[in-house]
């Protein structure tokens, strides 16, 4: 029984290790050629444009329900022109940056194992390696910096049509007005907000597109285990999303405290 | 065990010495040792599992043996970085099983792939494409996708795009597996054609004996182009590659080493049992 723990435990720090080596890779390739920009502008069409839909949709969703939640509650104390502060605050802090990660992980994340993975027992990753192409450049570089670009920008666009969404419902719900709406939810920004906002999609980017990659290039077990990576990639990235949206909240608070 | 004679001869463009490699604690090679000269052809003939497709990935820097020294074209692979492996296997050509095409890329971007990879002009490119899949008889198939091609095609293509940047070796990992005989047929002649137009050296992992005779027995004149069968003299030749002439060899492993090593007569007219059965 130890024996089993002990292993289990000891395959664990391996993967671990293997996948902290695969990310810093990653990212370490940047400092030398060869680059494949092409590759990269591909993946950002991919991962950014391609997750367009999804994002902007569930972002109008959130924003009109985080209205319905909160407007009920304000009801009771008359209080309804303080919607768009909470919907604000909440959004740029907290949901909008969650959601893109969780909506994309589930979206790219998957999609870059499963791809990856397919890759790798048809043997193709073998076939670029013999053509002395290192596959860390070629697969994994572009993914993460497409990932690590692209998450800001949609976070940014999902909390702007989130507020939208939330302003369409506190109009037609509220029957609050839409100029006063946005006034405050503007107002009620603060620069630490922003950044709190913008910083957390940047690590969610690394973490959905480096779990993809490890997922996808660690597959063993034939078709079957291409299933299986994918949906442990998306399971694994979306854990450490969440994980990771603690310890940023809490680092973001301090320095929102300390500099901003 | 002592390397076999000829991995002794500097001239020599493969060599493998005491090469052992396994998977969780079980050896697959346990000390292999051979050599490949120039032009020559050596078929690496057995069972599956009995590590030939590895001796190839080992050969092209894709895996590292567990012991031993392997030298290719004067370099010593097994020693070197993944950083150091990467100019050196763009010199080797590697023919995939399944012919792992780009399934995402065209016909003519997979062949143009290394050429690609080693920046060379569009211009270039292009004509080399054009004529690697000229060689293979599948001009027409440069903006069609791999899937959409048959089996004997995607080998072809595959074969195009390991010949696209002139490697001075070839690696083919059973190449005929899996193909119907008049498909095979074809792809062994394309290999003749290479062996003897281009000069090339190679190393096939194949279960097909019939593949191994027909590089043994068969060339390609490019005068007539077409396969002819050698004459007695240059099968002599062709069985101990005296004045340079392509020189086919057989090697059979077998448990993990060198069971069989030696021309294509020797194993024609063997009375080892375990040998025989190839031969059926």
């Amino acid at each position: 029984m130890g024996a089993v723990l002990t292993d289990a435990f000891k395959q664990f720090l391996s993967h671990i290790q293997d996948y902290s080596v695969m990310a810093g890779r990653s990212l370490a390739n940047l400092a030398s050629g060869p680059r494949y920009f092409q590759d990269i502008l591909q993946q950002m069409d991919d991962i950014g444009v391609g997750s367009l839909p999804i994002v902007l949709m569930s972002g109008f969703f959130i924003g009109a329900v985080m209205v319905l939640q909160t407007g009920s509650q304000f009801t009771r104390f008359g209080q309804t022109a303080l919607t768009g502060d909470v919907v604000a605050l909440a959004l740029v802090r907290e949901l909008g940056p969650t959601l893109t990660g969780i909506l994309v992980a589930g979206r790219s994340a998957s999609g870059i194992a499963s791809e990856l993975g397919s890759m790798l027992v048809t043997e193709q990753v073998d076939a670029m390696r013999a053509m002395g192409t290192d596959p860390s450049r070629k697969l994994v570089t572009p993914r993460v910096v497409a990932g690590t670009l692209m998450l800001p920008l949609l976070t940014a666009l999902n909390d702007f049509i989130g507020l939208l969404g939330g302003c369409v419902a506190s109009v037609f719900t509220l029957r609050l007005n839409a100029v006063q709406f946005w006034t405050r939810a503007v107002d009620a920004l603060d620069f630490a907000d922003i950044m709190q906002g913008m910083m957390k999609p940047l690590v969610y980017g690394f973490i959905l597109a480096t779990i993809g990659c490890y997922k996808g290039l660690t597959v063993s077990g034939g078709t079957q285990g291409v299933g299986r990576a994918t949906t442990q990639a998306v399971v694994v990235a979306s854990v450490m999303i969440i994980g990771a949206d603690l310890f940023l909240t809490r680092l973001a608070l301090y320095l929102g405290d300390k500099i901003f | 065990m002592t390397p076999s004679p000829q991995a002794s001869e500097a001239s020599a463009v493969v060599t493998f010495a005491n090469v052992r490699i396994g998977f969780d604690d079980d050896d697959v090679l346990r000390g292999v040792s051979f050599a490949v000269m120039p032009r020559e052809t050596l078929v690496l003939l057995g069972e599956t599992g009995t590590g030939k497709t590895l001796t190839l990935k080992l050969a092209a820097g894709l895996l590292r043996p567990t012991q031993g020294t392997i030298e290719v074209l004067g370099q010593e692979v097994s020693s070197m970085s993944e950083r150091e492996l990467l100019p050196y296997r763009r010199q080797v050509g590697f023919v995939f099983q399944e012919g792992a095409l780009f399934d995402s890329l065209s016909v003519a971007e997979n062949v143009a792939y290394q050429l690609r990879e080693n920046r060379l002009g569009e211009e270039d490119i292009e004509q080399r494409v054009r004529e690697s899949l000229r060689f293979v008889e599948l001009e027409h198939t440069g903006d069609m996708l791999p899937s959409e091609l048959s089996g004997g095609m995607r080998r072809r293509v595959s074969i195009a795009r390991a010949l696209a940047a002139r490697p001075p070796i070839v690696l083919y990992d059973s190449p005929t597996a899996g193909l119907d005989p008049l498909t095979a047929q074809t792809i062994i002649t394309l290999l003749l054609r290479l062996r003897d137009v281009f000069g090339v050296t190679a190393m096939l992992a194949t279960h097909r004996l019939q593949d191994g005779f027909a590089l043994a027995n068969f060339r390609f004149d490019p005068e007539s182009k077409r396969v002819v069968r050698l004459t007695e003299r240059e099968s002599t030749v062709s069985a101990t590659g005296a004045n340079g002439e392509p020189a086919t060899r057989f090697l059979v492993y077998r448990e993990g080493r060198v069971y069989f090593e030696g021309p294509a007569e020797e194993l024609a007219e063997t009375k080892d049992a375990y040998l025989q059965r190839f031969l059926v």
